[in-house]
């Protein structure tokens, strides 16, 4: 889509732009239009309200007709602030690019010039320009302009120093061409948009300081005037005849508005991340929109998950990550799930508590039921008070999970005291002791840590400290290993066995590795384009691989000591899930298709021991060759 | 700590020293001789030449420099002629004015742009966060000198709620109930457009913040969300406000000018333009120098502020 449809595309910005259409077009107009002369002067009739014979606006104190003069006024403050603008655009964009073209000590001197004219607040050097100049409305703006350079300066640089290094700008170089001529032909034309952008975003600050410094007595001198000296003239008759104040400031209210509003509108044009939604804020819990009642349950546990839809809707496209997925899990028992990326698994567990982004996520059926009860759609304060204290969470990537800012015990703490008061004598020990039991050492020295002082390990160690804070019922743990290295993974796997065979925790462990389902989990399912395609007991399973799609997967797997057997890829991509073949869909990767394959529903009863969505599964003896 | 404050004052130095060249330079432009604005056009050429060996303006420009330079280091500014008294003198008093003024500013929108920044995020899209931003548009729209006289028009002319200029009242006590009567206006005019700008600013780095993922993990142990929102999200966000506020700081002071002049506020800002109307060229010199110095000073509180904040930051 073309930039300018995106700006006409944001209300708000067209309105600014129409706005700032209609006062440029006036202001070039004012020449020709049939208005009273600016500056002559009528006392007789001086301060003659809006509205009155002959002076649309009124008069002002000299008795000179407002209307033009606040035409004159815009058409000279547009004039300057525009004039402003492109002298700081120009001085600042040469000095930036010449300090980032050339880089090393041209740069370092030069940005320390700019460093220094930063260091000034910034009215204050206008004011110094101005001191020395003398006041004067070229002088106002030379002043206007000069302290507006730094920035474009520094922008156009950061800019520029990216550029400067590209491969064209190399090739340009060893064609003999010389620095004037590739900085006029290679770089200035991909700085150009930049300065344009920054262009509108500070014209308005230009148009407002030029205005500031007339109204100060310092720009335009008697009798013309811009918006900002008639501000000035008026504020002595501010509180007997407030028009003439009121005249000229709305207008320069009006016109920085519009420009602020058209700014703002090319900003969010230009933001791709506005567009994909991704600077959305995630509700506190998931949004449900689920048609029908859930049906009843068909496998029996603490947590137990049926047919749970979950979708992303983004824009008009809809990704159905979850597609309706059916497992549970009993108490003391590991239940593994195991897919490649995209498969849904994360969503699944995220669906539990309601912690899948949203918007855009949205979870349009089935049901999580925890001892019982339905989940989806529960009352927030509800989901709340489970969440940490019967279900517990473990992330992957401990350094992104941890708040950066607070200490890990201060974190533990919190984990508990969000559910019941605690002391701090009592939480600072009861940290100690959760840093113990992930076996932390020297844990009562560690709780004043940083997450940033902490190893990887370390770290998701804390992260699983955390979940067992309060003793839950269920931890739901997701790929905590993968971002560690093997001997810190082994030692965690066992950690979390130990905790599930002590407390009878019943543990659901999302990986893609099948060699640490093999460890811990005591059955298995296996996602594919956010489905189970087979789910059973991990031995069984991993013996005997029954769907086509896990037996690949299982081929993908480099066994140690399994001397020279090679490594399957599996020959093509997953489906996207915004757009899902009929049928089964691992069929356009799979080498034992047939044509019913392609059509319809293919059935998977996830009540029994061993099941598998397929129609023509691996036979044994296949497997086991 | 102590070291790194350390560091960062020593290297305010060059900064400094660039401040006095920059104005030193500034100054030497002016078109004309100094002497003569001060004497006026009827001077003799022997009083004026007799007032530039007074003022050292005979000597090579470099020389001048130091010898102003090594004044300032003792203190001396020299004398604003349209006063006849010490510019430092009359710069301190001014800016005591100035910083009640600007200070009181830099609270109200500190505080009113990150709760209003926050507010807005907390309800994306929903009614709060478009009046915030809708307010928040008008603010940074409107010139803070018209909004300082319209205040003026409604709430001490039309309503009488305040006084219309002024630090101090003219007859009866100085006390500090008096004093916050005379600053509620100015100092709320002041504050518009900052905080406008810091509530822009803090709902973008409330939304950055509330996508990342320990926010996921605050919610997973079950924070309410007042907890995720103020406790997790905002002191996350703060790490890039402050920096911001830094810089708005610098716009206050600033900003300042306008609003004293519209409330007749004793303050430096309006010291500054009388003495540039009046070519009181050592007062605006000493004048710039000293709130560009405290400025440079402000900012380096803003750094230590934030290596406190955020304890990555390596002192």
């Amino acid at each position: 889509m073309s930039f300018f449809a995106l700006v006409a595309r944001n209300r708000l910005a067209l309105g600014g732009l129409i706005v700032m259409g209609i006062v440029v077009l006036l202001a070039l107009l004012t020449p020709v239009l049939p208005l009273a002369e600016p500056n002559v002067t009528n006392t007789s009739n001086r301060f003659a309200p809006p509205f009155s014979e002959g002076a649309l606006l009124g008069t002002d104190h000299l008795g000179r007709d407002l209307l033009s003069r606040l035409m004159w006024g815009t058409r000279l403050s547009l004039a300057v602030g525009f004039a402003a603008a492109i002298v700081a655009a120009t001085l600042g964009a040469a000095i930036g690019i010449i300090a980032g073209y050339y880089g090393g000590r041209t740069d370092n001197v030069i940005m320390r010039g700019v460093d220094m004219l930063m260091a000034f607040p910034y009215i204050l050097l206008a004011l110094a320009i101005v001191a020395a100049l003398g006041p004067g409305l070229v002088n106002a703006l030379i002043a206007v302009a000069a302290v507006n350079i730094p920035f474009f300066a520094r922008n156009i640089r950061g800019i520029t120093v990216g550029i400067a290094h590209k491969e064209f700008v190399d090739a340009a170089r060893l064609s003999g061409m010389s620095d004037a001529r590739i900085i006029l032909t290679e770089i200035l034309p991909n700085v150009i948009p930049v300065i344009v952008i920054a262009m509108s975003t500070t014209v308005g600050w230009m148009i407002l300081e030029t205005a500031g410094l007339s109204f100060l007595g310092l720009g335009s001198q008697p009798p013309v005037a811009d918006l900002g000296s008639m501000l000035g003239e008026a504020r002595s008759a501010l509180i007997t005849n407030p028009h003439t104040s009121i005249v000229p400031g709305a207008m320069i209210l009006i016109i920085v508005m519009a420009i602020n509003l058209l700014g703002d509108g090319v900003r969010d044009a230009l933001d791709p991340r506005l567009k994909s939604g991704a600077l959305n804020r995630p509700l506190p819990a998931t949004l449900v929109a689920r048609t029908r009642t859930p049906a009843p349950p068909t496998q029996d546990g603490i947590l137990e998950l049926s047919e749970l839809q979950t979708q992303f809707h983004v824009k008009d496209r809809v990704y159905r990550a979850v597609g309706g997925v059916s497992l549970a899990v009993k108490p003391g028992e590991c239940l593994g799930i195991i897919g490649e990326s995209g498969s849904g698994k994360s969503v699944t567990a995220l669906s539990v508590m309601g912690l899948v982004a949203s918007p855009p996520g949205l979870i349009t059926g089935g049901s999580v039921r925890f001892e019982g009860e339905d989940l989806v759609g529960a009352p927030y304060r509800h989901l709340r008070s489970l969440r940490g204290r019967k279900v517990a969470y473990i992330f992957q990537d401990p350094q992104a999970t941890l708040h950066p800012l607070y200490r890990v015990g201060d974190q533990l703490i919190e984990a508990i005291s969000s559910h019941r008061s605690i002391g701090r004598e009592e939480g600072r020990k009861k940290a100690t002791e959760l840093l113990e039991a992930v076996r932390i050492p020297n844990a009562a020295a560690r709780v004043d840590d940083y997450p940033h002082e902490m190893s990887g390990g370390m770290r998701q160690r804390v992260g699983i400290a955390m979940a067992l804070a309060n003793d839950p019922e269920v931890i739901i743990a997701d790929e905590p290993t993968t971002a560690l290295d093997v001997t810190v993974q082994a030692q965690i796997l066992s950690l979390l066995d130990d905790l599930r065979r002590e407390r009878g925790l019943a543990i659901v462990f999302i990986t893609h590795d099948f060699g640490v389902v093999g460890q811990l989990c005591d059955r298995v399912a296996v996602m594919y384009a956010g489905r189970i395609v087979e789910q059973g007991p991990t031995r069984a399973i991993l013996d005997a691989p029954r769907h086509p799609y896990t037996a690949r997967l299982m081929a993908c797997v480099p066994e140690l000591g399994g001397g020279r057997r090679r490594l399957h890829a599996i020959p093509g991509l997953p489906p996207a899930v915004d757009q899902l073949p009929e049928g089964c869909a691992f069929a356009p990767r799979c080498d034992r298709v047939q044509p019913e394959c392609r059509r319809g529903e293919i059935a998977f009863d996830a009540g029994q021991a061993l099941a598998v969505r397929c129609l023509y599964p691996v036979e044994q003896k296949e497997a086991a060759r | 700590m102590t070291r790194y404050i350390l560091r960062r004052l020593i290297s305010a130095i060059p900064v400094l020293l660039g401040i006095s060249v920059i104005v030193f330079a500034i100054m030497a432009l002016i078109p004309g001789d100094p002497a003569t604005a001060i004497l006026g056009s009827f001077a003799t050429p022997e009083n004026v030449a007799a007032l530039n060996e007074d003022l050292g303006l005979d000597k090579p420009l470099v020389q001048q420099y130091f010898i102003w330079l090594g004044n300032m280091l003792q203190g001396d500014f020299g004398r604003s002629f349209a006063l006849n008294r010490p510019v430092l003198d009359e710069v301190l008093e001014r800016f005591n004015a100035t910083l009640v003024l600007a200070g009181t500013s830099f609270v109200i929108c500190s505080l009113l742009g990150i709760i209003a920044g926050v507010v807005s995020a907390a309800n994306q899209y929903g009614f709060a966060d478009k009046a915030v931003t809708f307010v928040v548009l008008l603010g940074i729209s409107i010139p803070s000198f018209f909004l300082g006289m319209m205040m003026i028009l409604t709430f001490a002319v039309n309503l009488r709620w305040f006084p219309a200029s002024g630090m101090w009242p003219i007859y009866g006590t100085r006390d500090i109930w008096a004093l916050l009567d005379h600053l509620a206006m100015p100092a709320f005019a002041l504050s518009v457009v900052a905080t406008g700008v810091i509530a822009r600013l803090a709902r973008s780095a409330m939304l950055e913040v509330l996508r990342q993922d320990f926010i996921r993990t605050a919610r997973a142990k079950g924070v309410s969300e007042q907890g995720v929102i103020w406790r997790h999200a905002l002191r996350a966000a703060m790490v890039s406000i402050i920096p911001v506020l830094g810089i708005q700081a610098g716009f206050v002071l600033s900003g300042a000018v306008y609003i004293e002049v519209v409330f007749q506020w004793p303050g430096i800002g309006r010291m500054l333009v009388d003495a540039i109307l009046r070519r009181d060229l050592l007062l605006v010199q000493g004048g710039v120098v000293i709130v560009a110095a405290c400025y440079v000073f402000f900012n380096i509180v803003v750094d230590v502020a934030q290596s406190l904040l955020d304890p990555r930051i390596k002192t």
